[in-house]
């Protein structure tokens, strides 16, 4: 039976995602670290912060994963979230477990918590480059309904191997950030057909922003996360300069309007208008595959 | 209708029954809008303590209904209910102690 990741909570999709029964949480809600910014605030809290981490196996691998918690806030990133990432990141460093799983689903920084909150981001970034580093494989999973933004969409971005569902969204300033602050005639943020063309798993597909596009379903995210476990890159200056060079490439070649279905067409992808309609398996077909410069 | 703002603290205690016997602390719920988290977890004693933090000033006598209508139900001794709320319903609120209370059930001896 199809099971939505997108409508899982972090622990169910936790415990959908890892094998049976061997999930074990560190910090678990019983140790009860809170938040210390949100009681003063008169916002509850929760027992985890919004954020599950522990260790679990895939098939058998030992992987440590994280799964945001959306429904709290937004996913948004506190002091104690953000120090939760961060610990189980740099024990991955010192334990080697075959592979990190990041269930992202985050607003980015929870504004309620603000210096600290961006603090501990950048600190999540530095970790997940210091288990890349290590020739740990950093896995992203993006299917949640809050998508995946702001300073959680920059660590996206740091990771080996990004998976996606079409109901995942990825970037960086979310849709009503940008409509706020360069108005409704650049961005309508409540039209959701343009939100997920720009933001969505598929355009990420089709632009080679992620590297694995699936249905929403909780075994397809399992599948795609094992088919990743040998996906780890070493970043290194020459494959950022090619990724420069590709974003440099992409900004000069956008068609005017700058509408992704224009986009779409000018690299190349077949039938860009039916997109929208067309299942994950279909999609996959249509990315063309970018030509050395 | 109240306009308070910040987190109002309850607590209350329940003379118990039933010891569900030992079970690892379950949490069910997200805090979420219109939604609650509730941790479950064994204490000393004989009774059953709940206690509510939520976003929902002044409505104490509602909490008071709805968890001694729970515990008139299970009656459990020895049990710590927390609760953390963000202006669930009453019915949201019973419907998640009730799949609280059958997972421990479920983890039972």
């Amino acid at each position: 039976m199809n099971v939505s990741y997108a409508e899982c909570s972090a622990r169910q999709r936790l415990a959908a995602l890892l094998d049976g029964g061997s999930f074990h949480e560190w910090l678990p809600p019983s140790e009860r670290l809170v938040s210390p910014h949100l009681e003063q605030l008169g916002v509850p809290s929760a027992f985890d912060d919004g954020v599950v981490i522990g260790r679990g196996r895939l098939v058998g691998e030992e992987v440590y994963v994280a799964a945001q918690e959306g429904a709290f806030m937004g996913g948004g990133v506190g002091e104690v979230h953000g120090a939760k990432l961060v610990g189980m990141l740099r024990r991955s460093v010192r334990d080697r477990p075959r592979a990190v799983l990041l269930l992202l689903e985050s607003g980015g920084v929870r504004l309620h918590e603000a210096n600290a909150g961006l603090i501990a981001v950048s600190e999540v970034m530095r970790a997940v480059l210091d288990v890349r580093a290590a020739a740990i494989p950093v896995i992203a999973l993006i299917g949640g309904d809050n998508g995946c933004f702001g300073g959680m969409g920059i660590v996206a971005a740091c990771v080996d191997v990004i998976v996606m569902s079409d109901i995942g969204r990825l970037s960086m300033s979310g849709p009503e950030v940008i409509e706020a602050s360069n108005g409704v005639e650049e961005f309508d943020s409540r039209d959701r057909a343009l939100v997920w063309r720009t933001t969505g798993g598929k355009h990420r597909w089709l632009c080679g922003d992620c590297d694995a596009l699936v249905e929403d379903d909780v075994a397809e995210f399992r599948a795609a996360a094992l088919q990743a476990l040998s996906g780890h890159r070493f970043v290194t200056r020459e494959a950022l300069e090619d990724e420069h060079a590709l974003l440099a490439r992409r900004l000069h070649d956008a068609p005017p309007g700058a509408d992704a279905v224009a986009l779409w067409r000018r690299l190349g992808v077949a039938a860009a208008e039916q997109v929208s309609d067309l299942s994950a398996d279909d999609v996959r077909g249509l990315r063309v595959e970018a030509t050395p410069a | 209708m109240s306009t308070d703002i910040g987190i109002e603290k309850m607590r209350f205690d329940f003379v118990g029954m039933r010891r569900p016997g030992s079970f690892a602390p379950v949490l069910v719920g997200v805090v979420g809008s219109g939604n609650l988290e509730i941790l479950v977890e064994p204490r000393d004693g004989a009774a059953c303590a709940f206690e509510v933090e939520t976003s929902a000033c002044g409505f104490r006598p509602i909490w008071e209904a709805v968890l001694h209508d729970f515990h008139a139900r299970h009656a459990w001794a020895g049990v710590q209910v927390s609760i953390n709320d963000m202006g669930a319903t009453p019915a949201v609120v019973s419907l998640r102690l009730d799949q609280a209370a059958a997972q421990i059930r479920e983890a039972g001896p």
